[in-house]
């Protein structure tokens, strides 16, 4: 069986919680307890199940009937399992929705009938992008509340479109539902006999996971190097980490990034026991045949295929802070498990959430605004393109004085 | 023909995997929190892939009731000493008597909220900067909000509103001094995950996972194992039933369920049936309010 991981989006209100919770209901993936506990205190004002305090967890989040933080739910049907994000629509809480955006196989990106594209529809959109996401589905909600619901679907249908032409957006999917009265949602309802196309969970059932991973650059970060050092293990040095892309094997000649050095694997190990190869995402231990100096943050990829190593990368930034960004600043970029000393050296343009234009060189980048900048790095660091490959081809920013995350950093 | 796919079971596996490498790899002192049950035994399993043929690199901590059921402690010494890995053990009885926490009274009595002050203590006697525990995101409201490295203050506390972004695979274990990072690495498992997985990887569990006759009570639909811990009065009746546990905690609030299920599969079979959750039917202390789990961990629980 395999796994699909979703996430919902869209503006607050727009229905994510209510969306879930009814996915949930409808497809028997809640349990008597909790619908006992959602009896006891989730009644809507006309006495239906609120089934948006299924994902609300939060004391705060209940009291104010918004979504702060990403909740994570499991299900699963006789034929996928599920991991679904419900992440927050606040703008202020974008960087929460980040967090669950960096993971997904797919987002369904929710719009109001009565509303169509609005502002958080575009940012989402941008950030699916940015982030290739690659399956969208684009919901169209509350189509009972609106009258000649056809064409009102149809006309959203349009707009967005257009909106995504400006955009590299993967396997884009439109359907219309009511979460509320579960049109549409597990099954296709007759509600609207103007739509022909399958419900919810059956696209959700039947999308390619096409594999967000890339197997032909093999990537190996060193996360931790294992030395016994028993008599049994005198002279054993392991390199403990994940396969993040590709494949490696026995025998193959590699390089160690960024010192450049080269040689040959010895043997990979999984669970203590020697395979001939390893791929994408497995984790594994690898033995090299010559005694160099590696540590973790150390990248091991094919001789052939070596990433660029460079002390200048050209970036996007979402930032994640409160405190402003400005040129000149210094934080910690970390890369897998590489972290380097850094300076933002130049502010290029912000893209405009709204209307997607560009405004050059901006003296200051706030909270939720997405940045075209220039970093330089202390030391070399080894570095994909983010198209080309995710897991080597982004980045996290770290404050170094309070240590926190404060921007995805996307390579360009 | 190869393939490269893995079924998504070795996905979650090889995803906590990567968390306990970077955990070894980022934090000075942590620690792996052992109890014996379910979930901490499939922590100790996957550590061991992680770090085989080494050693591994924190020590397993116990923070002990003295509520806890006699075979899951005899489980986990046996454990403990199969692995050659090296066991603390704090005992909450030693911190009420030195903080002099009281105890709480009534029928079932738990020391679930004194087990935050040993747990504390025992973080600061050792300068622990992240302690690995084996909870799942989908075992309640609040730990499914919660990120796979949790940094608390220096009470421990949780603070929900304001997590710090947790962004593809890259874990950010900096914190400052006094902080420490709760690290989640079977997050998102599920209950029936962790079942499957037993039974693939062959894992030995104490036995009272398992169908066996027990003397219990009843109470308000619950069956509570009768131990020197609990209250029983005279209008209790004292039950002889066949039940096993689904997790294991104190005998004070974890409750049984009548159960015929002597194997791993019998217990999948039992787990794809059932119409409820694993805390719902076994956890007392998660009934008493709508965010119990939420404020217990801003207070520093696990
Ligand atoms: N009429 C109608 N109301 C809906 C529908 N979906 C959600 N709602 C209502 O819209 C409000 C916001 O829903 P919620 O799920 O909390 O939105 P979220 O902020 O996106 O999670 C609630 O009052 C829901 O009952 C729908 O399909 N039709």
């Amino acid at each position: 069986m395999d796994l699909l991981k979703f996430m919902t989006a869209g503006s607050v209100d727009d229905g994510k919680s209510t969306l879930i919770g009814r996915l949930l209901f409808d497809s028997k993936n809640i349990l008597i307890d909790q619908l006992d506990a959602l009896e006891r205190v989730g009644k809507n004002k006309n006495g239906t199940l609120d089934l948006a305090l299924l994902t609300d967890g939060l004391r705060a989040e209940r009291e104010q009937g918004i979504t702060i933080d990403v909740a994570y739910k499991y299900f699963s049907t006789p034929k996928r399992k599920f991991i679904i994000a419900d992440a927050p629509g606040h703008i202020q809480y974008t960087r929460n929705m980040i967090t669950g955006a960096s993971n997904t196989d797919l987002i369904i990106i929710l719009i109001d009938a009565r509303n169509g594209v609005v502002e958080q529809t575009k940012r989402h959109t941008i950030i699916a992008s940015l982030l290739q996401i690659p399956n969208v589905i684009v919901a169209v909600n509350k189509i009972d509340l609106v009258p000649d619901a056809g064409s009102v679907y149809e006309s959203i249908k349009r707009d967005y479109v257009k909106l995504t032409k400006q955009f590299s957006l993967k396997n884009v999917n439109f359907i219309p539902i009511s979460a509320l009265n579960g049109d549409n949602i597990v099954e296709n309802t007759r509600s609207f006999n103007w739509y022909r196309g399958p419900a919810l969970l059956e696209i959700l059932e039947n999308v390619t996971i096409e594999n967000n991973i890339n197997l032909v650059n093999a990537r190996f970060p060193v996360q931790y190097v294992i030395r016994p050092q028993t008599e049994e293990w005198l002279d054993y040095r392991g390199y403990a980490g994940k396969v993040t892309s590709g494949i490696f094997a026995v025998g193959e000649e590699i390089i160690v990034q960024p010192s450049g050095i080269s040689t040959i694997i010895k043997s990979i190990e999984q669970d203590g026991k020697p395979v001939k190869q390893a791929f994408a995402t497995q984790s594994a231990v690898i033995q090299l045949e010559d005694d160099i100096d590696i540590s973790r943050g150390d990248l091991i990829v094919k001789k052939d295929d070596a990433l660029k190593v460079t002390n200048e990368i050209e970036v996007i930034i979402n930032w994640m802070d409160r405190k402003v960004l400005v040129q000149g600043n210094r934080y910690l970029l970390q890369i897998n498990s590489n972290i380097t000393p850094v300076v933002i050296s130049d502010l290029q343009y912000l893209i405009d959430v709204n209307t997607l234009e560009k405004h050059n060189s901006p003296s200051e980048v706030k909270l939720n605004e997405i940045v075209k900048a220039s970093i330089k790095t202390a030391r070399p660091v080894a570095i994909d393109s983010f198209v080309n490959n995710k897991s080597t081809g982004a980045g996290i920013l770290i404050d170094q004085t309070s240590n926190v995350t404060v921007g995805a950093v996307i390579i360009q | 023909m190869t393939t490269f796919s893995t079924d998504y079971l070795s996905q979650l596996e090889s995803e906590s995997i990567h968390i306990l490498r970077e955990v070894a790899g980022q934090f000075e002192r942590p620690a792996l929190l052992f109890s014996g049950g379910k979930d901490s035994l499939v922590l100790v399993h996957l550590a061991l892939k992680a770090f085989r043929p080494g050693k591994l690199p924190f020590p397993l901590v116990h923070i002990d009731t003295g509520h806890n059921f006699p075979e899951a402690l005899s489980f986990r010494d046996k454990r403990v000493e199969e692995i050659g890995e090296t066991l603390i053990v704090r005992n909450v009885e030693d911190t009420i008597i030195k903080q002099n926490l009281t105890e709480p009274k009534g029928k079932f009595a738990s020391r679930n909220a004194l087990q935050t002050f040993t747990l504390l203590e025992t973080i600061q006697e050792f300068e622990f900067d992240a302690c690995i525990g084996g909870a799942r995101r989908d075992e309640e409201k609040a730990r499914a909000k919660e990120r796979i490295f949790s940094v608390r203050d220096e009470f421990g506390q949780w603070d929900p509103k304001l997590q710090r972004p947790e962004l593809w695979n890259i874990y950010n274990g900096r914190i400052n001094k006094g902080e420490n990072v709760r690290v989640f690495p079977i997050s998102n498992w599920t209950e029936l995950d962790v079942w499957n997985y037993i039974k693939r990887e062959s894992i030995a569990l104490p036995e009272i996972y398992f169908a066996h006759q027990r003397s219990l009570i009843e109470y308000q639909n619950q069956l509570i194992a009768v131990s020197p811990f609990i209250q029983i009065d005279d209008d209790d009746v004292i039950l002889s039933k066949k039940v096993r546990y689904r997790t294991v905690g104190d005998m004070t609030c974890t409750a049984a369920v009548a159960s015929d299920a002597e194997t791993i599969d019998d217990i999948i079979r039992d787990i794809l049936g059932s119409r409820t959750s694993e805390r719902g039917e076994t956890r007392i202390d998660d009934k008493v309010s709508e965010a119990a789990m939420e404020d217990r961990k801003k207070n520093g629980y696990f």
